[in-house]
């Protein structure tokens, strides 16, 4: 078991790159009861807007430059389709049949792969993604590539920025209110219509950094790697009980670290030598959603039901 | 002199069934004013169409010189109009004085709401005790005060309070209908929804009592609570 510390951070990674994604998942549905199945390809997108930028640099600029610019290129794009699915696809839906909605967001997933499939240059396989260079960092027993030093750095921040932002503002409060009494929140002069787009906004940013972290991890970005990583984001946010942004955090690093731990070690137990490795990783994710559950259905952090005296 | 609220015809439909049938009432700056009667007579219908959340399909609404159906209901608050709705409906996840703050959600005087939020406290001191904890926590009738303390947090020109004595202790009640005729003495204009008729009546200066969606008899609060017929149906006198 030498390498475990090695292991736990690599499910630490895995898990914030989740957390991140599953922010927007669990924003949205807290706000305005919608899964949001598009949220995968939102991310997607954010993975092809840095990659623009990139592409658009001058050769040799460095990556101190070229990160920030990136960022901002997959947050504008991330949050430019997630907004303007908002107001296209879902905000006309609004008090139909939950099934529309939903309906809706798997045909704007769909769409929105084909759309890069078909319209990006040289989209239909993978495209790869610059590196930072530099070489691995040692701490103890533990490396962590270069590649990953991003996340590193963007996963805490990111966190502690969303906890504030919630809880410390204004318009935090707002979105609070509008979660948990969405007619009151009026009453007290929220505008509930744009509160929902902050959530999905602020989901796509999140989403899009995360994005750039998984190019940066992984070399590449692809049309097809919104479906298992938002799938992944989204079990993540109902293992922390979707509606509470903690949770999302929570879940995503609970998944992130049973996922490594998953194809790390379930080899060596005897009896189980063919259901390790990182074929099986997937399974091992789900398989754990299915027995929190089991034993906690509204999620790790999910919401008390009797709240009201 | 114009009227601060002015309710012409109003009418409120659930699909095709109408809750309010073409209503009209007024309410003058400095009063307070009651609509009284039985569960389903609109009463609280009347409310929310007052504060934005549902849309009238006939008659006006003008509010202090403003016609309201042309605007939202977080626009409504703005322009002076706070509802304090039936049940409360405090925020019970976040703490009380969080949920003061988000009365006071459109103002931007810093100074002003500290100052605001000590007078829910010195209005309402277990309020105060108890501003960290999770609204969720407090009691019925703290609740209440909490409802109604968030209300005045937007400085309103008036006041809509609904309900404000449903399911409370005789001695909450009280202390409830004490505080409302502190307001009123303060120059706060209300417009109180009640089924506790004696109650409101004895404060109000103008009532309605509305039945199936209409008002069927209105007067002052002292004709109205001397009147045989109001005290048959809503006073239990016979």
């Amino acid at each position: 078991m030498h390498e475990l510390p090695q292991q736990l951070v690599n499910g630490l990674l895995l898990g914030s790159m989740y957390g991140l994604i599953a922010i927007g998942y669990t924003m949205v549905y807290g706000i305005v009861q919608l899964i949001n199945f598009a949220h995968g390809e939102i991310f997607m997108v954010g993975g092809f807007g840095a990659l623009t930028v990139w592409l658009w640099l001058p050769g040799g600029t460095t990556m101190w430059v070229a990160i920030p610019l990136m960022i901002i290129g997959a947050v504008i794009v991330s949050t430019t389709v997630a907004v303007g699915a908002e107001r296209f696809a879902y905000r006309p839906l609004r008090g139909a049949p939950r099934l529309a909605p939903l309906i809706t967001a798997i045909g704007l997933s769909l769409a929105l792969q084909q759309a890069v499939w078909a319209w990006y240059p040289n989209a239909k396989s993978s495209r790869t993604f610059p590196e930072i260079p530099g070489d691995s960092i040692h701490i103890g027993s533990v490396t962590i590539q270069p590649g990953d030093l991003f996340l590193v750095v963007a996963a805490p921040i990111c966190m502690f920025a969303l906890g504030w932002f919630v809880m410390k503002t204004r318009v935090g409060r707002g979105m609070q209110a509008t979660a948990q009494d969405p007619d009151t929140a009026k009453l007290m002069g929220v505008n509930t219509d744009r509160v929902i787009v902050v959530a999905f906004a602020l989901g796509a940013a999140f989403a899009g950094i995360a994005a750039v972290a998984y190019g940066f991890r992984y070399g590449e970005v692809n049309f097809r790697m919104g479906f298992l990583w938002g799938l992944k984001a989204f079990t993540a946010a109902v293992l922390g009980g979707i509606g509470n942004i903690y949770g999302a955090m929570i879940g995503g690093l609970v998944l992130g670290i049973a996922e490594a731990m998953a194809t790390a070690y379930m080899n060596d137990i005897p009896g189980m030598d063919k259901l390790g490795g990182q074929s099986w990783a997937d399974v091992w994710a789900f398989v754990l959603l299915i027995v929190v559950l089991l034993v906690r259905p509204q999620g790790l952090l999910g919401e008390r039901v009797a709240d009201r005296a | 002199m114009t009227a601060l609220l002015e309710v012409e015809d109003l009418r409120v439909a659930y699909g095709k069934i109408e809750a309010v049938k073409g209503i009209s009432f007024t309410v003058e700056a400095g009063q307070v004013v009651t609509l009284i009667g039985t569960n389903g007579a609109g009463k609280t219908t009347t409310l929310r169409t007052l504060s934005g959340l549902l849309k009238p399909v006939g008659g006006s609404i003008k509010f202090n010189g403003k016609t309201l159906r042309k605007y939202r209901a977080d626009q409504i608050v703005s322009l002076g109009l706070a509802h304090s709705p039936e049940g409360r409906h405090i925020f019970p996840r976040m703490t009380i004085e969080n949920n003061l703050r988000l009365g006071a959600y459109l103002r931007t005087d810093k100074t002003g709401i500290e100052k605001d939020i000590q007078r829910a406290y010195d209005l309402f001191p277990i309020l105060g005790e108890r501003r960290k904890q999770a609204a969720g926590t407090l009691s019925g009738g703290e609740q209440q005060m909490l409802a109604m303390g968030r209300a005045l947090m937007s400085q309103p020109k008036l006041l809509m309070l609904d309900e404000p004595s449903m399911g409370l202790s005789p001695i909450m009640m009280q202390k409830i209908m004490a505080t409302i005729a502190e307001l009123k003495a303060g120059g706060t204009t209300i417009l109180l929804v009640e089924q506790n008729a004696q109650a409101a009546l004895s404060l109000a200066d103008h009532g309605h009592v509305m039945e199936v969606g209409k008002i069927v008899l209105s007067g002052t609060g002292g004709d109205l609570l001397h009147d045989e017929s109001v005290r048959k149906a809503y006073l239990g006198e016979d």
